[in-house]
């Protein structure tokens, strides 16, 4: 389920040109030799954030090794990740739904830099994996692994691999990526 | 006001320390619906959302992507204003008044138990370059600015703890409030120093909670609504930052803002206008400074107020008979929402025990917290 945009504006086309800057270039080591007055400092920021029931019950089934999402019988949507309410109806959701742990790649992107800018020679390879069992278009973002990247495909069948259960703490990463099956 | 505005919904979850059975957008959820319930809407009908928040206080940067879902605003006008709650109704009036809409949402909430460092993040709020490197817990600030305040006004600690008392035993009518009790003047007078003259009992303490508000051009609150609230006047306003240059003994941004929205509602007296006020009262000494700013008393006299009971609920003038910050709990963008939330109840005849007699107009404003020196006043009423 998508919504087509109008058209987007072409991008102008644009000559190169020579520009010239006025003042005092530095350099980082000048910056770091202290010939540039800064202050520094960080903050300390640190969160727990209650998961409450949609995101709770998702975490605690991600230990036992399984995905689970919910069901609109307004809309007719199975969602995950579940919600306690649908955000089209704005109403309860009604049942939880059990959901496989394979899928369908939706989309994904071979990332040759790491977060910190670190570059790669083999690719990380985020994808969004449309669950089999919930409604079109409703997928989880997560990783793909064991497949060369140069095979992997939007439409590719792939299948959760799992952290051993003993290592599994009701997070995300309880899952180590995706795999084609 | 040129164009009339009215809030017609309004939907909260009751403050509490701690709330871990939900999550924030569980816990906005449950005021939203309520909310629009109230309101007789559907988010169909809602032509805009103003969400307030800090990122901060979220433990997410652009926060403001994060509200749409909860509030039934999917593929609708949003955005987040960084402040007070009571800055989002203004801004939901100024919307109304445009007339680009007719029907408007406000939501404010507070996740206060999950920001592990808050103080540490307060800290962040002060000059990187003249305050943080002094270390220091950030509310010695509210210690400086009692201590001048008390001196200038010849207000006491005494006064201060007749807040608390008062407050916090408002609070235990209200099931909305979380932090309702018995305290006695001495108590207060008598808990620990912790930025004296400020002791523990003269703070406020957390809590989380959500409100969010249904705001209507007249017509279609008219066509919607058995009890609007009218919108009378607005108002708001922010000082200078500076810790170093700031007046210390008066709130000039409460006389600046509160003097904003007495002169779009007409009122000329408000001590004689004004039927009830809910006022920031973060700390107990901010109530007394604020009550002189906003005109209730005459300067130096909001402990005379106090002594004579006139802002008790059975006074003349009664101040926070929600319980106020003191008594419902901290609650960051959504604390002035829960000021306006008791005007509109207490309007309507809805506030159960703590009900007022004849009440017709109320002031409600907000202090957007340590180290800041902005505020936002409205005034709302039933006729």
């Amino acid at each position: 389920m998508g919504i087509k945009l109008t058209e987007r504006p072409q991008a102008q086309a644009s000559g190169m040109e020579t520009l010239e800057f006025k003042g005092t270039a530095l350099s980082d080591e000048e910056f770091k030799g202290g010939k540039v007055v800064t202050v520094s400092g960080a903050p300390n920021a640190q969160y727990g954030w209650d998961a409450g029931v949609a995101i709770g019950r998702f975490l605690h089934e991600l230990k036992e090794g399984r995905l689970i999402g919910t069901f609109c019988r307004s809309c007719n949507r199975i969602m995950v990740p579940p919600r306690m309410f649908c955000e089209w109806c704005f109403r309860n959701t009604d049942e939880w739904a059990p959901l496989k742990d394979t899928g369908v790649v939706n989309t994904f992107s071979l990332c040759y830099v790491t977060w910190d800018m670190k570059r790669l020679k083999e690719p990380e390879m985020p994808a969004v994996i449309e669950i089999d069992g919930a409604s079109p278009g409703m997928g989880i973002m997560h990783l793909l692994g064991e497949v060369d990247p140069k095979k992997v495909q939007i439409g590719m069948k792939v299948r959760a691999v799992w952290k051993p259960a003993d290592e599994r703490e009701g997070a995300i990463t309880d899952i180590k990526y995706f795999k084609p099956m | 006001m040129t164009e009339e505005v009215a809030i017609i919904g309004v939907g909260y979850t009751a403050a509490s320390p701690v709330t871990p059975e939900v999550s924030y957008r569980e816990m906005i959820y449950e005021a939203a619906v309520k909310a629009y319930q109230d309101a007789h809407v559907k988010p169909k009908d809602i032509k805009s959302f103003v969400c307030l928040s800090e990122d901060f206080h979220e433990g997410t940067s652009i926060f403001d992507e994060y509200v749409p879902d909860q509030l039934g605003a999917v593929l609708k006008p949003v955005h987040t204003v960084t402040g007070d709650g009571i800055h989002g109704l203004i801004e939901a009036t100024m919307h109304i008044q445009t007339g680009l809409m007719d029907v408007v949402a406000v939501e404010a909430h507070s996740k206060a138990s999950n920001i592990l460092t808050p103080f540490h993040i307060m800290a962040f709020a002060t000059d990187p370059v003249y305050n943080q490197p002094l270390k220091m817990h950030p509310y010695y600030i509210a210690g400086l600015e009692m201590n001048r305040f008390l001196l200038e006004t010849g207000n006491t600690r005494e006064h201060c703890a007749m807040v608390v008392q008062k407050n916090r035993q408002n609070a235990l009518d209200n099931p909305v409030a979380a932090y309702g009790a018995q305290v006695a003047p001495d108590d207060v007078l008598q808990s620990r120093p912790l930025f004296a003259p400020l002791s523990k009992l003269d703070t406020s303490l957390h809590a989380d909670g959500a409100v969010v508000m249904v705001l209507a051009s007249a017509k279609r609150a008219r066509e919607l609504s058995d009890h609007p609230i009218w919108v009378k006047g607005i108002g708001w306003c922010s000082d200078s930052p500076s810790l170093e240059n700031r007046d210390w003994a008066q709130a000039v941004y409460a006389r600046l803002a509160g003097d904003a929205a007495y002169r779009m509602a007409g009122i000329r007296n408000p001590r004689e206008e004004i039927d009830l006020a809910e006022i920031d009262d973060t700390f107990s000494y901010k109530e007394l400074q604020h009550m002189e700013a906003l005109r209730l008393c005459r300067e130096g006299e909001a402990g005379l107020l106090l002594e004579e009971g006139t802002a008790d609920l059975d006074g003349d003038l009664p101040i926070n008979p929600s319980g106020g910050t003191l008594g419902t709990g901290f609650l960051y963008e959504a604390s002035g929402l829960y000021r306006v939330l008791e005007l509109v109840l207490q309007l309507r005849g809805e506030a159960g025990k703590r009900q007022l007699a004849h009440v017709n107009t109320g002031l409600a404003f907000s202090w957007r917290g340590i180290p800041t020196t902005s505020g936002a006043a409205i005034v709302v009423s039933n006729n």
